[in-house]
This record gives C-alpha cells, structure tokens and sequence, in this order.
C-alpha cells in the first residue's frame, strides 16, 4: 500500500496538469478505469488480510473519490476557461461605426409646417391644398383686391398671364373652401407662393401658412386668443409678449399685423429685431365682408376671420437660421443640421 | 412717409417724448419705421460771418478767412471754393465737437493758424453730400448757435403708411390722428381766402369730368422767380425728403405736405389760350420735367393748352410750361382726380411721383380751395405778385359717393366681441371727422371727405378698435361642436412618405418651381411648359414640368462644393399644359448619387446603382399594402439611359419612372458621377389598399429550387409572373434568387435561379403535388421561353 499515496500524488499532478477534456479522459481510464491503477489496487486488497482489508479499502476508496472530485473540478475550470478562451477571442471594438445606411432628414420648412399643422389640427382645423397656378379671380378680386388697386401692386406678382398668376398667398385656397363648402369653417392652407422679389431677405418662392375659420359667433376676440396660443405654443414660451397694430389687407376688417417679443433677444433689441424688440410675425383679421359675399355667404349670419403667416419666417426665428436663401440652396451642410 | 417731428407739434404736441408718440401712432396702425435725427450730433457750432477771404500765401487751394464769430473775429484757413467775403456759414469753434465725436482744435495749415473750421452741411450731418460750405441767409443772426437758430433738435419719424390711409400723407392727417388718440385739440394753420387783386382767369375746361370732378385754379402775375424760399421751409422740406428747388415748386411741395394737396404751378406766360382737362388723343406725346418725353395713350388724363397737352395730370408736368428763371406770371392748379381712374396710370408709364402716389390712394375731395388759398398766401409773402380770383370747375355728381353708415351696438358686441361705452364709440368718430348720430339700434355716421377707406360698417367697427386700442380688447378662446372627421385609411400621408425616405437615407430637398428652360428641355423636350411673362431671371423663366431639374440642380451644387455622396427627395408640383387644360399634379422624385454607403470601415466602397434606388422606390411603394400591385418595365424617357430605365405601371397606368441619368445628360450638367433618379405621380404612392386577412396554414410548407437558362432578353418580372400563373394555387413565394450570365452559359444566355413555395390550407402537399406544379412551370418555361433546365 505504500505506493497508493505515490500514486495519489502523482495522479493529482496530472489532473492538475491537463490542459484539455482529452487528457483527463485518458487519466480517468488510466488511473480509475476498469482496467486503472487503483482498480488494479482495490484488486489487489483481496491478497491483504482480513482485518487489514477493510481500512485499505476505505483508504484506496478515498483516495479514488478524491481524485474524481479533482477530475470533474478540473473539468469544469477547463470548460469554464475554455468559454472564456472563446468570448475573449470574440471580443470586437463595439465602438466601431455600425453598419449601414445613414439617416436622410426633412427640411426646415416642411418641420415647420408639420408643427403648424398639427398644433391647429389638434383644435380641429382641417389642411387644404390648392393650385399654385392660379386664376387673377381667385388670388385677387374674390380677396376684394380689383384691378388697379394699389394692394395688387403690393403683391408683387408673377404673370403667366393677362389673368393667370402664380399664387401670391395661400388666400385662393380659402376663396375655393368657401365657395364648395358652408360654413362652420376651420381649415388652414399651407403652400408655396410666390412674389417677384428677389435680395437679402426676399426669395421669389417661399411658403405661407395661412388659417379661416368662419362660424356664426366668432370674434376679434377669438382671433387674438387663438393667435397668441399659436404663438406661444410654437415657440414653447408661455410668457411671450404678443401685439397686435391695425393695419391693412383688403380681404380683412379690422386688419391686424402681429408682433411678438423678439425670442432673439427677449425684447432688450439686437440684430434680429432691428433693435426694436419685436419681430413682426403675421397678419390677420376679421374676413371683409364683400369677401363672404364673393363666396355666397350671409355675412349678417356668419363672421370669420383669417390669418396668414410665413413659414420661412418662423423657421429662421425658431431655428436660429439667418439667411432666407439657405433655405432653397439645398446644401448638404444645413439640411444636416435639421 | 417722413415727417418732421417739430411740424407736427406746430399742429398739436402731446405730452409724449419721440419714442413714446412713434409707439402710439404705431400702435394705432401707422406703423413707424425709422426715427432720426435731422443732423449729426453737434455743437459748439454758430452763424458766422466771413469779414474777408484771402488766398493763403503757401497753398493754391486754401483761404484765409477773416470771420466774425458775433463775439470775436478770428482767423480761419478753409479750402471750400466758396468761401468769401460776406457769407454766412456755420462756424465750429475751437472746442466745437462736430458728428463722430470730432472736436476742434486751434491748428496750423501750411503756416497759418486757424481758430475753428467753417462746415459743409455734410459735415454737419444735414445732407449726404455737399459742395462747399452751407450758405446760410444774409439775414441769419450772426454768432447764433447753429442748432438753435436752424431748429436742429428736431427729429424726422418715418412712417410707413398702409395704402389705405391715403388721409395721413400729410402732416395734417397725422396730427389729426395724434389729437384724437391723446384728446388734444389740432392747431391748423391759416388758410383763409386771399384778397384777389386782379380779375385775371384763365378759360378753363373739363372735358372729363368723372375723372378730374374739381379742378381749381388762379393766376398770380408779377412774381420774383429769383427770391428763395424762406429757410423755415427749406428745412421742412428737407427734414420730409425733398429737395428745395425754387420758391414756386417748393411752396406747391409744402402743401402737398402739408395738407396732402398736389399741385401744380404753369407758367402762365407759357400756356395757349387756356386749360383743357381731357383724356390723351391718339399721337400725342409730352415732354415732362424730368426730361423724358413719353407718348401719350389714350387712357391717360391730360391737362393741355389749346395747343396739346402741358401736363399728365396728377402724375407730372410738361417741360415746356414749367416754372423758370424768366417766369413772371403763375398759373397755380390744385384738383381732385378720381382715385380709380387714375390708378395704375403712373405705372404704365414707369413712374411714380409724390403726387400720383397721393391722387391713386385718394385726395380730400374737400381740399382743393382750401390748398389754393393757402399756397397762395405763402407765395405772396415770398415771390410776391397779385393773385387772380380762384376759379373752380366742379362736377358734383362724379365726387366720390359718402354713404351713411349704420354702426350697430349689437355689431360691435358681436365682432369686437366687448361692448364699447357709446360716449366712447361717439368720441372716436367724433374725433375722426365723422358725422355721428344715435339711433336706437346704434349710430348713423357721415364719412369724411378725406376718408377714402371707409365706406360700410365693418370699417367703423376697424376704426373704433384702432384707435382704442387692438391691445386693450379682450382675448376669448373659440368654441365649437366636436365633430371627428373621417380619416381614410388607405390614404398614405405624406408625412409617412417623407419619414420613410428620410429613414432609407434621403434628404429633403425645396427647389423653386421654376427652373431654367434649357434643363426643362433636357428632361422634357416633348412637353411645351408653362412660362412667366415676368420671371425674376432668365434661368427661372419656366414652371417646371418635372421635379427632376431642380433635384439635378441641388444634386449638382452639392457635387460641386465637396458632397460627393448626395440623395435628396423632393415633394410638390409639376404644371403641364395639355389639351385638357392645365394640370398641376402632385409629384414626389428622389436622386440618388455617389457610394452606395456613407464611407466606413464596414462596408467596401461601391458606386450606387439602378439596383439601390429601386430597392427604395419599391420599399416606398410596399407602404401602400402589401396588395397594392405595383409593376416595373423597362421604358423610356427623355434624359434618362435608355437600357436602364424603368416605367412603374400600377393598375396599366404608367405613374412614374426610375433610371440613370443618360450620359449625356450628365455630360450636359457637368455631373461627374452616374445619378440615379425617380419621379413619381404622389397620388399613386399614397393611394393605399387595406390590409385583408387570409387563413394562416398549420400544415409544413416545402420549397424547390430551379435554375433555368434563358434569353437575355427575356425580363425576369415578366417570367415570374407568368411562373405564378401557372404553378397552381398552392404556390405561396417565388423568389429570384440568382441571376448568372458568363462562363458555363451562351453568351446571349443568363440563368435565373428561382425559389418557389408551397404550401397547402388543409393537408401536407405530397411530392406528386409540388412535383405536379413543377412539372407545369418547366413545362411553361420550355415552350415560352426555350428554357433548359440547369444542374
């Protein structure tokens, strides 16, 4: 027996020593397998005596389920190092730029419009289009704005000819809801228009907002507070200062123009505001009652007002952007920013 | 509009600092734009005298002026070729500060000392430019400071009036609004009759009275041509923004100023037997005082002699009767022309004056005696003479019509949405000139004669706002019945088209939608477009008949300025005139240029292809449901590459197309790179279908694999869909999963490698089923396309 703590020791080494599943399966069979050395010693024990057999058995058993116990722990930190061999072999640089396309972007003014659109959609404003080619009718005399009157000089228009413009606001839009539908009215127009004026701070084609709502009790008063709650909404500023000033459209009376605090400088004067402290911001008013009568609709039964705004405008005001051309260059470098 | 803020408080002054008032008048709807000040910031400055003026003994160019300050005479070297002996000019003194903070020293000047410099109105901030010293009058009271004596702390407020308060293009007018808002009476000046001294007249006749219903006249002989204007009105003038010219002219622009009159002054000498108010004849032409002649149409009103016409009227005067330096006698015209009938006539002819600007918008109809008289008074005070009796010509029933107007409480109540105290109502139009008389449901009101934009109630209702105040009336929020409005649910909406695109790596892009017609004509040559008679330049001179143009443009300027990886979408309309008339049809167009990836370390680089665009067109389509039937065949378009241009055909109708640019399209726009790009008709792309449920199958489905060689020619869409036709109703996919051409295979040869699915509702398909169906398709595509099976 002196050899079975030689052999438990060097049994041990090995075990201790195996790299793989491979060679502990062959140290299992060599040293505990049917035809193993400690197989071959509990053979042995039947040349021991009676009395010496039991404890020499016990020891040999022993000694065997101990190196079972190394044999299955060898295994596992094998397996376990083995799992960690592969996941360190799999590591990559997850910040590596992942794969793919990369995202496009909407433009400035068409964000601008969405907001707008959604903002009087959710008070139940409807969103009509129209023809950008249209009528002198529908742009002009149906707006109370005959031939000859300075207002169309006002206006700056494009001829296609003697009575075909392109739309120099979104107003014809209203003219056509009013003419094929009855009131009550809530609907907004947003479009492009067009003015034959081209420098610093005017494009030829830019795009407007414009809003009617024509009921049987609406007010001035109603018309301010839906325009203030626009404003201070769009521009997330419940405290911002708002103004109306008479002023004069001919499809309107009262007319008013809107001022708001300038979101620049908050009203101390800058750059933006011209160091006035307000931005001038829409115009509006009460729709003319002749308007209504070009359109069929009893103004003693109903009143209305309207109101028109530029998108580019409000883009530049909100966005910061400082240059009304950026908007049509289309360079890659500033519809990125959007 | 500008005006001198020191006139207007001649005729009323508030208790209210410059800022303050331009805010009110703002406020009440005459919008200030700009506040300056008459002259730079100065002083130290005075009316000085020049005692004498020598040449100085070292310098061609200077004088040595001997001046007397009223306190002192002092030296002065100054290089002004007017400096002599005897003239008044202003004077700024050893410590005088001048604009710009520039103070004066005593200096030397080759030599010479020099105690202070005499100015320029220029460098006194009074003009922009100057020759020599200002001349002051002989009269001006030498050693008096400058800015008192020319009343320089005054400011000149520039409004920007609406072109419906044609009443307030005058200092009246304003000062009018200004009482009213501040409840201060209005001091208006004396315009009383002047006692005729002759009995001189001029024949006078209106041949076209509903255009010209008043015209007033009166001679004034034995004028001084040669004596200035006061400097009092110089400066009015000045200070408003006009140019002093001579005592006659300048009188006619004070009143236009000052009461919102044109007038005209002939002279008399010069005009031939007497006026005749009359549209142009045919032929006749008019040299006008700014030198250009025009001819005359015969829509033009004209005042003429008895010889032709001296003067379009209300526009501008003729050259040949004007007032000159020989001119003794005046023939002084002030007349109301009907606003609609003259408007647009300025414009016809490329002008627009003072005068005409006023008589388009509407001249108080009432004015015209008042004017007369009041020139009139000025003009014998400066140039002398004696005044003819006025002589006026009116046709009463072409006078502007003032309706009464009912102004109802309830009204007010209504569109205001207050009630304004009827105290209030009545001291607001009241104070705005207008008659005013209760009545049980309200007010009947009488419009004034200068009020042209005030003809029916909702006008009243503007003005009683305005001058109380749009900022004090009340704020209410609308109310109305909630009413849910159908929302199809087939109808894509644009937004989901555009979030889409952006998510597969486009940019939206807003062009002009007119373009240059050399690119229309490259895209589409067939059609005729649409053209502005008036385009802001030559290269956006028609309405665009396709969206791809301007996309080629902002693909083109990206290109050029360092993006060479470019895909931008665009969305809106294109006009294309037809025998049908115009349409204007709803279009969306993408392009597509460069890598088909962003550059990364994860993809190799490759040039987008036909292939990449596609795949996005038809995951745009695939929006509209999986049912919507979308079809692609090879086609043809201007400007497009003819072997790689798809139509897309939806229910047998062509809705739009897909390709590469042509290559010499690109050439043509100096494109470096292939451009790929589709335009399509929006209406097909947001028309949906819904969505229909069929039963799911729990039995297995089997799949078989066939690579066939065929005809290059033979389009793959078109073989699969005539392989679906056949293969029976268990067919569930058919997928195109290789299409090979080159080695193995006859070089007019490709191999489609085609997956086809099978599957049953009820039952496992056995292999003689799908075996079956197989046999059907190699069968089809043997005959159709003598196709050989491949191994």
């Amino acid at each position: 027996m002196e050899n079975l703590e030689q052999l438990a020791t060097q049994a041990k080494a090995a075990i201790a020593a195996a790299e793989d599943g491979v060679s502990l399966e062959r140290l299992r069979v060599e040293y505990l397998g049917k035809k193993g050395q400690f197989t071959a010693l509990l053979k042995g024990l039947g040349k021991l005596s009676a009395q010496e057999r039991p404890a020499a058995g016990a020891r040999i058993n022993a000694v065997k389920r101990e190196l079972q116990e190394l044999l299955a722990a060898r295994k596992a930190a094998l397996e376990v190092a083995a799992v960690e061999a592969q996941l360190a072999a799999q590591t990559i640089d997850v910040t590596l730029p992942g794969r793919g396309q990369c995202t496009g972007g909407i433009h400035p003014v068409t964000q601008t419009l969405e907001r707008m659109e959604d903002f009087f959609s959710s008070i139940g404003f409807e969103v009509v289009e129209g023809p950008e080619i249209e009528d002198d009718y529908h742009n002009f005399s149906a707006l109370n704005i005959p031939e000859h009157h300075p207002a169309r000089a006002m206006h700056d228009t494009f001829y296609v000819d003697a009575h075909t413009v392109l739309r120099t606001h979104t107003s014809p839009v209203q003219v056509r809801v009013m003419e094929s539908q009855a009131p009550p009215l809530r609907i907004i127009c947003p479009g492009r228009v067009y003015r034959c004026d081209s420098d610093l701070t005017h494009t030829p084609m830019f795009h407007q907002v414009e809003g009617l709502l024509v009921d049987e009790n609406s007010s001035f008063a109603d018309l301010k507070g839906l325009i203030e709650d626009f404003l201070r909404v769009f521009f997330e500023r419940d405290d911002l200062a708002v103004r109306f000033r008479p002023s004069y459209f001919p499809f309107t009376e009262p007319s008013a123009e809107v001022d708001i605090q300038c979101v620049n400088c908050a009203g101390e004067g800058c750059r933006v505001c011209g160091s006035t402290g307000w931005i001038e911001i829409l115009g509006c008013g009460m729709v003319h009652p002749q308007v209504f009568e070009f359109s069929h609709i009893d103004p003693e039964r109903y009143s209305g007002f309207a109101f028109g705004m530029g998108v580019e405008r409000l883009a530049m005001l909100r966005y910061g952007v400082n240059d009304l051309r950026l908007f049509f260059d289309n360079d890659l470098p500033f519809l990125q920013q959007f | 509009m500008k005006i001198s803020e020191q006139w207007l408080r001649e005729w009323v002054s508030p208790a209210l600092t410059t800022e303050e008032l331009a805010h009110q008048i703002t406020m009440a709807g005459l919008e200030v734009d700009a506040i300056e000040q008459v002259a730079g910031a100065f002083s130290g400055v005075v009316v000085a005298r020049v005692v004498s003026a020598e040449p100085h003994p070292d310098a061609d160019k200077l004088r040595v002026c001997q001046v007397d300050t009223g306190e002192e005479t002092v030296q002065i070297v100054c290089g002004a070729p007017n400096a002599r002996a005897g003239l008044k000019a202003p004077l700024a003194r050893v410590g005088a500060v001048l604009p710009g903070d520039f103070r004066i020293k005593q200096a030397k000047l080759r030599g010479l000392a020099s105690q202070g410099m005499l100015c320029a109105e220029q460098e006194l901030g009074l003009s922009d430019a100057s020759e020599g010293l200002m001349e002051l009058p002989a009269d001006a009271p030498t050693g008096a400071d400058l800015r008192d004596y020319l009343g320089l702390d005054d400011r000149v407020i520039e409004i920007g009036l609406t072109p419906n308060r044609a009443d307030c293009l005058s200092v009246a007018g304003i000062a009018r609004e200004v009482g009213l808002l501040n409840s201060l009476p209005v001091t208006a000046p004396q315009c009383e009759q002047v006692q005729n001294a002759l009995q001189d007249t001029l024949p006078i006749e209106v041949q076209a009275p509903e255009r010209c219903p008043r015209y007033v006249g009166r001679i004034i002989r034995g004028v001084d041509v040669s004596r200035p204007s006061p400097l009092w009105l110089q400066e009015k003038l000045r200070r408003c923004g006009l140019r002093p010219i001579d005592a006659v002219v300048d009188v006619t622009n004070y009143i236009l100023l000052e009461l919102g009159q044109p007038m005209h002054a002939f002279d008399a000498d010069r005009l031939r037997g007497g006026i005749i108010v009359r549209t142009a004849q045919a032929g006749e032409s008019l040299a006008l005082l700014d030198g250009q002649t025009v001819e005359l149409d015969t829509d033009t009103l004209v005042i003429a002699d008895h010889s032709g016409p001296v003067a379009m009227a209300g526009i501008m005067g003729g050259q040949a009767t004007a007032v000159g330096d020989t001119t003794t006698d005046l023939f002084l015209e002030s007349a109301f022309f009907t606003p609609q009938l003259l408007a647009g006539r300025a414009r016809a002819y490329g002008l627009h004056t003072d005068s005409s600007h006023r008589f388009e918008r509407g001249v108080d109809f009432a004015l015209q005696v008042k004017a007369i008289e009041r020139a009139s008074r000025l003009l014998l005070e400066i140039v002398g003479g004696e005044p003819g009796p006025v002589q006026e010509m009116v046709a009463a029933k072409h006078l502007p019509e003032r309706p009464e107007i009912v102004l109802r409480a309830a009204r007010i109540r209504k569109l205001l949405g207050f009630e304004l105290a009827a105290e209030e109502v009545e001291r607001i139009l009241a104070g705005l000139g207008l008659g005013v008389v209760a009545t049980d449901e309200g007010w009947q009101c009488s419009v004034p004669s200068w009020r042209f934009d005030i003809a029916i109630e909702a006008d009243l209702l503007e003005e009683l706002a305005r001058v109380y105040g749009y900022n004090r009336l009340p704020v209410s929020h609308i109310r109305a019945n909630l009413v849910m409005r159908s929302q199809p649910e087939a109808i894509l909406s644009k937004r989901d088209l555009r979030r889409h695109l952006a998510a597969r790596g486009y940019r939206e892009a807003i062009t002009y939608s007119f373009v240059d017609p050399r690119l229309q004509r490259l895209f589409d040559p067939q059609l005729e477009p649409i053209a502005l008679s008036n385009p802001i330049s030559a290269d956006m001179a028609v309405m665009r008949t396709s969206l791809l143009p301007g996309l080629a443009g902002a693909v083109l300027r990206n290109t050029n300025r360092q993006q060479p990886r470019v895909r931008l979408f665009e969305s809106g309309l294109r006009f294309v005139a037809g025998p049908s008339g115009l349409q204007q049809i709803p279009t969306l167009a993408m392009a597509a240029t460069g890598e088909r990836y962003p550059e990364s370390w994860a993809v190799p680089a490759q040039p987008v292809d036909f292939f990449d665009i596609k795949g996005d067109v038809e995951s745009l389509l695939a929006l509209a449901g999986a049912r919507s039937g979308f079809t692609f065949e090879a086609g043809e378009r201007p400007a497009l590459h003819p072997g790689q241009t798809a139509r897309i055909i939806r229910e047998g109708q062509c809705v739009g197309y897909l390709g590469a640019l042509h290559p010499s399209a690109c050439a043509d726009l100096d494109l470096g790179a292939p451009l790929y790009v589709c335009e399509i008709d929006l209406e097909a792309v947001v028309q949906g279908v819904l969505p229909a449920f069929s039963e799911l199958s729990r039995f297995p489905e089997v799949r078989r694999d066939l690579a066939v060689v065929v005809d290059q020619s033979v389009p793959a869409a078109e073989l699969m869909a005539n392989v679906r036709a056949i293969a029976g109703a268990y067919l569930t996919d058919l997928r195109l999963f290789d299409v090979y051409e080159g080695k193995g295979i006859d070089p007019k040869r490709k191999s489609l490698a085609l997956g086809l699915t099978f599957r049953d509702q009820s039952r496992t398909l056995g292999d003689e089923d799908v075996n079956k169906a197989i046999g059907q398709v190699i069968d089809l595509l043997e005959k159709k396309y003598k196709a050989e099976l491949r191994n």
